[in-house]
């Protein structure tokens, strides 16, 4: 009898001991060890960013700019400078200035090492009549393409993230992979984001750009100056937007669409600084916010210089 | 002994005046220093006037030229210049006929081709206090730190002042479009 029992238990054992192997062994399978390098298990157990240590996030950095090295065939720094204490960035838009020139566009897509085809541009320029009811920005054009501009009664907005302080993608994002830094700047990791496009659905701006496959950029293209949160090398299957050029504002400098502005109708700076150009057109010019109604409380500020 | 203290009176009054007068002048160049500094941001560097390559210095050929102030059409040199600027204006109204070096405000004060914002500010007051504080006009450089101010005419042609229409860049892609 016991000895009989000790069999039946042999026998069940034995189908487990199979089970367990066989998915082992399609695991193993399944886990390309023939890439199985350092750099892949590295990335497969990447924390959070802001779960990473200073030292963690050092060691990642190095592996990304390693792995973007192999990939574009030249060296590509990724920055990780932090927020600087007591700033809060906000942009101005002149509107009774800007020409529709989509000089801006381009400068983005050259800094922040955007896809080039398929094509991702983060600055919409949209393009309405003057008179008619525009801030529905429904009868917005944004595939104008006059030989020179700006056109006889028309008006040009341009639109990129505008950095809200409440920003509803952020709240949309299931893993937690975008948030918004102490600067106020709203940013994406690329190593955490699962590419669900729920926060493309937040956005009530079309801020937010996926993409649908590789990027496509020549290696003599890329803007080797990076940083982490901002313009380093994307995925495919990754959400990316605008972020004031993270890499560029953080170490003081304007972003790039500020200085490619041949009218000077962008205007950046820090709100919590009284002497600063924005906070001098917040309280002298006519400003308005896109969509204020929604409560995203943006940073992005659209204001009118000529008369008051 | 009167006569010695006649003399000394004189020589003291003579230097009291002439210490006032330097001291009135001190004061007069020196309230007109601080007034141009306080108009300016501390941080800034301005680019440096757009001149037409070889065209200064003006006294290179207008040295020895007597200044015809009479309006009239130009000739000899300087004819592809049109003034769409100000109606019935003419050179002399911001060009200094004395010194062509320098330009000069309405209240006779001789400025530097490099200073010309004064120039432009004399009408243009309100534009010219948005371009002190940064909003009117292009800023590059750091915005917490050395910005780099354009001058007025850096974009706006003196002569002709009013922006000239450019070529945009293409339009995106649109989805229908995309293989």
């Amino acid at each position: 009898m016991k000895r009989e029992k000790k069999n039946r238990r042999e026998l069940s054992l034995g189908r487990r001991t199979f089970l367990k192997g066989a998915a082992l062994g399609l695991a193993a399978t399944a886990l390309p060890f023939n890439k199985a390098d350092a750099s892949f298990w590295e990335a497969f157990f990447q924390k959070r960013f802001h779960e990473m240590n200073d030292a963690e996030k050092k060691q990642v950095i190095e592996r990304l700019e390693r792995e973007a090295e192999q990939k574009y065939k030249k060296a590509i720094k990724i920055g990780n400078e932090k927020a600087i204490p007591g700033v809060l960035f906000g942009y101005g838009l002149d509107l009774s200035r800007c020409i529709g020139c989509r000089r801006c566009v381009y400068a983005c897509v050259e800094e922040n090492n955007q896809s080039k085809d398929p094509q991702i541009h983060w600055i919409t320029v949209l393009r309405f009549r003057k008179g008619e009811k525009w801030v529905d920005l429904e009868g917005s054009e944004k595939y104008y393409n006059p030989p020179m501009v700006p056109e006889k009664d028309y008006f040009y907005m341009p639109v990129q993230c505008q950095q809200c302080e409440n920003p509803p993608c952020v709240r949309a994002c299931p893993t937690q992979a975008t948030w918004k830094e102490p600067d106020g700047i709203v940013v994406v990791d690329y190593n955490w984001c699962i590419g669900c496009r729920y926060c493309m659905a937040a956005c009530p701006y079309g801020a937010r750009h996926f993409n649908w496959s590789e990027p496509g950029r020549k290696p003599e293209e890329i803007n080797p100056n990076t940083h982490y949160l901002g313009n380093r090398p994307r995925f495919r299957g990754v959400v990316e937007k605008c972020t004031f050029c993270i890499q560029r504002t953080r170490n003081g400098r304007y972003p790039a669409c500020v200085e490619a502005c041949p009218v000077g109708a962008r205007k950046f700076g820090n709100l919590l600084d009284p002497a600063s150009e924005m906070r001098y057109l917040i309280e002298h010019k006519r400003v308005f916010r896109l969509k204020e109604e929604l409560n995203t409380n943006p940073k992005f500020y659209y204001f009118f210089a000529y008369g008051r | 002994m009167q006569y010695k203290g006649r003399g000394f009176t004189v020589v003291c009054a003579v230097v009291a005046t002439l210490a006032g007068f330097l001291m009135l002048l001190t004061f007069l160049s020196h309230s007109a220093e601080s007034e141009n500094e306080e108009e300016l941001p501390k941080k800034f560097f301005i680019a440096p006037p757009p001149f037409t390559p070889g065209i200064f210095p003006c006294s290179q050929c207008h040295q020895g030229m007597p200044a015809n102030r009479k309006p009239r059409k130009l000739e000899q040199m300087h004819q592809d210049i049109v003034l769409k600027h100000m109606p019935n204006g003419w050179c002399f109204d911001c060009h200094n006929p004395d010194d062509r070096d320098k330009l000069r405000l309405a209240n006779g004060r001789l400025i530097k081709f490099e200073e010309s914002y004064y120039l432009c500010g004399q009408c243009h007051g309100t534009v010219f206090r948005d371009w002190k504080v940064g909003l009117h006009g292009k800023r590059t450089g750091m915005w917490n730190g050395e910005k780099k101010y354009l001058l007025c005419v850096n974009c706006h042609w003196p002569h002709e002042p009013t922006f000239k229409p450019i070529q945009p860049l293409p339009p995106p892609v649109r989805p229908s479009d995309i293989k």
